[in-house]
């Protein structure tokens, strides 16, 4: 077959950028970003939608926590633990030597001045997400006397740090404050 | 392909020629399952398994289809519309309970035909690509069925699916927000389970594509056999049609007699109960596992309750558990003997038999017990063997091994009598 001869046409001077490479690189890279900016929506369509990121934040009365109970609540549909620890407890995690530590927080990294007897927490395993046993009357404690998850066996001390397990960081303290005595806003 | 004595397709009257020179549909069966496709004489009943897969995913798609036109994707009213095919549609619970154990049969099959691959290396060249897309195929079930489970939005779909998302979040840096971009939200909830849906719907259909891919990177080299040499000579081989189809048919027969056992008579066994109480995101049940199918790998991601170096126990067993199935990508490069098949191979096959797969089998067991001593223990140590089992023992096995003589032609192996090849 007879190819046109087209060469001349498109090669400039020796060196040159050609006219038909800058057309063809140009048209390339152009539908490269049209077809980036496409892919855009299509991925960010997955992220958390408006209405759910709207995280409402919630107040909860703690006055009926005794102390050394918990109560479990739901906040941005995941459970939150509000524990009301003993003065033992308080002492007990005073002492442990954060270096030791696989998430090293002290005591009051974790609690608000103050209000150092109430530990809020997420009760969502750091580790795959169950949720920990500890909190309900009668739930196993695990070996730190704090909570345990049954899904893969970690444990967490009385203030929710991981001690034991493949988890691998604390239970997560949320924001949050008092608005009145007995009132914490969470979120 | 075709071995030069395939015997060519003649359309046999004016409308199959007619419909040959425009469509050839019939001219392609014809080589790819009838009688011009030469097949070894001697394949047995372990070549029976990718057929049989090929069935169980026609029975998914069949009977997902029909589900799907019942089911409501929303988490107020999912669980409901399950229990309202279970209970109002006309044969609705014979539906549900098909496509419940079709899921398991179609990993029993696969599972065979995946192990059939291991014991006669049919991984090995000129097979490669069938092997590493037949994986392809196997992650894309593992993907489908996982997503299937979320659908009845019970208490075990909806702590899998935190779970399994829970995986990612393992990845360092980016972990935390893919989960939340994989959820569409902080937990599963609506979001999640529509996407589910979606995908559950349409990834069996790409299935299906990726299997016309793995049958046509079969049908370069043809199919491999118990002896694991190559096709000599026309006597060597059958016509796919009658031989090996009525011996599908035959296998399809038992495969659907034991299938129905199970739908009609105890339909439950395989699944967990706690998928029958509706999900709450606030407790989890006290003993958490996947389906069956998936308990090896499962046993594998809990072997790591520690730290090594500066990985994370986490991150290793997420890293461990996708390991233990991309290692299998890599098997036609780690198992150098030229010897396919086990029985020629002794040494081999006695690990075959008595380390992969035992270990495999107590690997399922641990992977469906409580996370508690001493079944951690017996996971890290079966886990440890599984990846040594390849990465070690089969590299060095295909190096110092001495094989057994292998018989000069399929037709000798068979008959007794030498292949006679036309000078
Ligand atoms: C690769 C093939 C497939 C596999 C392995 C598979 C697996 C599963 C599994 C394990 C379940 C959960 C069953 C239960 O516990 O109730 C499920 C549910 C479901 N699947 Fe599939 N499936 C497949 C194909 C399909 C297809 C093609 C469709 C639709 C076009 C479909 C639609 C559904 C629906 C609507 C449900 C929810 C109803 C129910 O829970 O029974 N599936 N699937
Ligand atoms: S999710 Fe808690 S230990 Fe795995």
């Amino acid at each position: 077959m007879a190819e046109p001869e087209v060469k001349e046409a498109v090669e400039g001077e020796g060196g040159e950028v050609r006219r038909r490479d800058f057309i063809n690189i140009a048209a390339v890279s152009f539908a490269g970003v049209g077809a980036g900016v496409t892919v855009l929506p299509l991925v960010s369509q997955m992220s958390p939608s408006a209405d759910v990121l709207a995280l409402a934040s919630i107040e909860v009365d703690v006055s009926s926590i005794e102390v050394g109970q918990a109560i479990k609540t739901s906040w941005r549909k995941q459970p939150i633990f509000i524990r009301n620890l003993t003065p033992k407890e308080i002492e007990e995690s005073k002492k442990v030597d954060i270096a030791d530590l696989r998430d090293p927080q002290s005591f009051e990294d974790r609690t608000l001045p103050g209000k150092e007897n109430w530990l809020i927490t997420l009760g969502v395993c750091t580790h795959l997400g169950c949720v920990p046993l500890g909190a309900a009357q009668g739930e196993i404690k695990g070996e730190y006397d704090g909570y345990f998850c049954p899904c893969h066996g970690s444990h967490y001390d009385a203030v929710g740090r991981i001690r034991k397990g493949p988890a691998p960081t604390n239970l997560e303290v949320p924001e949050f404050s008092f608005v009145s005595d007995t009132v914490v806003k969470i979120g | 392909m075709s071995f030069p004595w395939a015997k060519q397709y003649t359309p046999e009257n004016d409308f199959m020629k007619w419909m040959d020179t425009r469509l050839p549909l019939p001219r392609m069966v014809y080589n790819v399952v009838g009688v011009g496709y030469p097949t070894p004489r001697n394949l047995n009943y372990f070549w029976n398994f990718g057929a049989l897969a090929g069935v169980a995913l026609v029975i998914q798609i069949l009977t997902g289809v029909i589900l799907a036109m019942h089911y409501a994707a929303n988490v107020g009213v999912a669980f409901d519309s399950v229990e309202h095919i279970m209970r109002n549609v006309n044969y609705g619970w014979f539906l549900r309970y098909a496509h419940m154990n079709g899921a398991s049969f179609f990993f029993i099959v696969v599972y065979i035909h995946i192990f059939r691959g291991l014991f006669y290396s049919s991984y090995k060249a000129p097979r490669e690509m069938v092997w590493l897309l037949g994986l392809v195929i196997f992650l894309l079930m593992m993907a489908t069925a996982f997503m299937g489970y979320v659908l009845p939005w019970g208490q075990m779909s909806f702590w899998g699916a935190k779970v399994i998302t829970g995986l990612f979040s393992a990845i360092p840096l980016v972990g935390p927000a893919l989960q939340e971009w994989l959820l569409g939200g902080f937990s599963p909830d609506n979001a999640t389970l529509n996407r589910f849906f979606s995908l559950h719907f349409v990834l069996p259909f790409v299935i299906a594509g990726v299997i016309i891919l793995h049958i046509w990177a079969l049908h370069i080299p043809g199919s491999s056999n118990p002896t694991g040499i190559e096709v000599k000579g026309e006597q060597d081989t059958v016509p796919f049609h009658p031989y090996y189809t009525a011996k599908d048919g035959f296998g399809l027969g038992i495969f659907l007699i034991l299938f129905c056992a199970l739908t009609f008579f105890s339909p439950n066994l395989l699944g967990h109960p706690d998928n029958y109480i509706p999900a709450n995101e606030l407790s989890t049940p006290a003993h958490i596992v996947p389906e069956w199918y998936f308990w090896p790998f499962y046993a594998i991601l809990r072997a790591f309750t520690f730290d090594f170096l500066f990985i994370p126990a986490k991150l290793l067993g997420v890293l461990a558990m996708f390991g233990s199935i991309l290692l299998l990508f890599f098997l036609p490069w780690l198992d150098k003997s030229p010897v396919r098949s086990g029985h020629y191979r002794p040494i081999f096959r006695k690990f075959f038999w008595f380390g992969l797969i035992p270990c495999i089998v107590l690997l399922g067991y641990l992977g469906g017990a409580p996370a508690e001593e001493p079944y951690v223990m017996l996971s890290q140590l079966a886990s440890a063997y599984y990846f040594a089992h390849f990465l070690i023992i089969l590299p060095l096995i295909s190096m110092f091994e001495k094989p057994v003589p292998l018989p000069n032609s399929i037709t000798e192996s068979v008959t007794g009598k030498p292949l006679e090849t036309a000078a």
